[in-house]
């Protein structure tokens, strides 16, 4: 009998012992719909698939009756706009930030402090600041995802820079490289998969905010759905709407992490 | 030629209380090839860091044609460490051309055109003289260590320097390949008339490569303080004259000092 530490399933059991939990919870949640709906039909707590298909199905394909639009395609549009956006802004500075305070020593001794104090500060607690200076609007959403995320994205392409062996940008200086032919040519492309794996991590903190910005000022967006039909006890709503979100966070993370094993090959094995 | 070509005037370096090196005083001649043999710790490294400028003596002067010696890295002293020489997210061709294009005065050292045609065929030629013409487009992570070092000595030979400098750049070697990069470093010695410095732990190596041989080592010792004395020169001597008995001689006195794996490495005899 082998010892339980060296057991490796094989990549088949590897998969279905993957899928196991989640058939496990689906049933589990079954069992639990039909009890409670068997004693009473009208239960908003544990809704079957069918409700929740019926429900999804109103919001996915007929029009809404107070603006026309298909409710669940336009939320899925303005969330992932101000996602992106924010989470794409903030990658700008803190790759900007990051190789800039990484590389050169000057600018980490002005900044380095700065930029860990600012990293502190917990983004919600800001966001009635934002809605006070910027409104209520779309621009408040998208700054307070930028600034939840910037400050990790910073600090990480920060120390990442500053991992480079430094026998590399002497290496450089002896080949007749200047100060800004260093940050572009060697410098900055060796942190672009490490900027991608920042982004996959901070996404998670980007929902968060995007959910909380809907959930308090917005007139669509899956989180404004969510805390909206909350009032009316729709789980046949939410429970779809997380499902949704959770998928959408896992293609994004999917994806990303596709495009750096395509784009940087050179990353995978490793430094050199 | 009156000016020697690098002379060090008394030169010392003490980090705090330890004193690595005191009483320095050499003079280098253009197209010698040196290396560099002693102890770990002796100060070997941190004078080869003092030609490449990363280092400053704390005493004394280091000039270079009567000059003190810039104290940043430039691009007249090229360097092949022992690792992390090569630039891992290009490929093979493309670390050589952005050599040639480090020397352009752009913001970015991007060539185009007639320059990058140009450029990579003097990067192809380069890298056939050093045996890479089967790798061109192979990233770093893919070759071998000696491939690797290879690579990085095309980088550094092809900005033509006056001075190479190599840390121990066949320290991680098998004994085998390490034949076959002495060749290429002597024979790249010969054809572009560089000055060699070259720091190595193997005597062997200092004794069969290059014209002289510097051994670093601490004239007087205090083993109650082992830092308090720095080291120097203790011999300079050309390598054509030395004898299998002074090899001894060296061999044994750099010894004690040394590590276990530096002692197995020198038990090997010259042949």
């Amino acid at each position: 009998m082998k010892k339980l530490i060296n057991h490796t399933p094989s990549s088949a059991n590897q998969v279905l012992l993957g899928l196991l939990p989640f058939a496990i919870l689906l049933i589990a949640y079954m069992i639990g719909s039909d009890a409670r709906l068997a004693i009473n039909p009208s239960d908003k707590l544990l809704p079957s698939f069918g409700q929740m298909g019926e429900a999804m199905y109103r919001l996915a394909f007929e029009p809404s009756r107070r603006t026309g639009e298909l409710v669940f395609w336009q939320d899925t549009l303005s969330s992932l706009m101000r996602l992106f956006a924010g989470v794409g802004i903030a990658a700008i500075f803190g790759l900007c930030i990051g190789v800039l305070t990484g590389a050169l020593p000057i600018l980490f001794a002005s900044f380095a402090p700065l930029l860990t104090v600012i990293s502190l500060i917990p983004p919600l607690a800001i966001l009635p600041i934002l809605f006070i200076v910027i409104g209520l609007g779309e621009a408040s959403k998208i700054t307070l995802i930028a600034i939840g995320v910037a400050p990790f994205i910073a600090r990480d392409i920060q120390r990442r820079t500053q991992e480079i062996p430094s026998e590399q940008l002497v290496k450089a200086q002896t080949l007749g490289a200047s100060t800004p032919q260093i940050l572009i040519r060697v410098l900055l492309p060796q942190v672009m998969p490490k900027l991608i794996d920042a982004i996959r991590l901070s996404l998670g903190a980007g929902w968060l905010f995007l959910i909380a910005a809907e959930a308090i000022s917005s007139t669509d967006g899956l989180g404004y759905r969510i805390f909206l039909v909350r009032r009316y006890m729709s789980m046949d709503v939410i429970l779809p709407y997380v499902a949704w979100i959770t998928l959408l966070a896992f293609l994004i993370d999917y994806l990303l992490s596709a495009i750096n094993s395509r784009l940087y090959p050179w990353n995978a094995e490793g430094k050199s | 030629m009156s000016q020697p070509f690098i002379e060090a005037r008394n030169i010392g370096k003490q980090y705090g209380q330890d004193i690595i090196l005191e009483n320095v005083t050499t003079t280098v001649e253009e197209g010698e090839f040196i290396t560099l043999v002693g102890a770990s710790g002796c100060g070997k490294s941190t004078f080869l860091k003092m030609i490449l400028g990363t280092e400053q003596p704390s005493s004394g002067e280091l000039l270079l044609n009567g000059e003190p010696m810039p104290n940043e890295p430039g691009p007249d002293r090229g360097i092949v460490f022992q690792q992390y020489s090569v630039f891992p997210h290009m490929t093979v061709l493309e670390n050589v051309v952005a050599a040639k294009g480090f020397q352009k005065a752009s913001l970015t050292g991007y060539l185009f055109g007639n320059e990058k045609r140009q450029a990579r065929q003097e990067a192809a030629e380069m890298l056939t003289q050093v045996g890479l013409s089967h790798a061109l487009n192979r990233y770093p992570h893919e070759l071998s260590g000696g491939m690797k070092q290879r690579l990085a000595i095309a980088q550094a030979v092809i900005c033509k320097p006056r001075i190479l400098l190599l840390d121990e750049p066949f320290g991680a070697l098998d004994p085998g390949i390490r034949a076959d990069m002495h060749r290429l470093i002597l024979d790249l010695w010969r054809t572009h008339k560089l000055t060699i410095f070259m720091v190595t732990h193997d005597l062997k190596e200092g004794f069969y490569l290059g014209t002289r041989l510097w051994v670093f080592d601490k004239l007087r010792h205090d083993p109650h303080a082992p830092n308090a004395y720095g080291a120097s020169i203790t011999y300079d001597l050309p390598v054509d004259a030395t004898q299998d008995s002074l090899y001894q001689e060296i061999d044994d006195q750099l010894r004690p000092t040394k590590s276990t794996t530096m002692t197995a490495d020198l038990t090997e005899r010259p042949t």
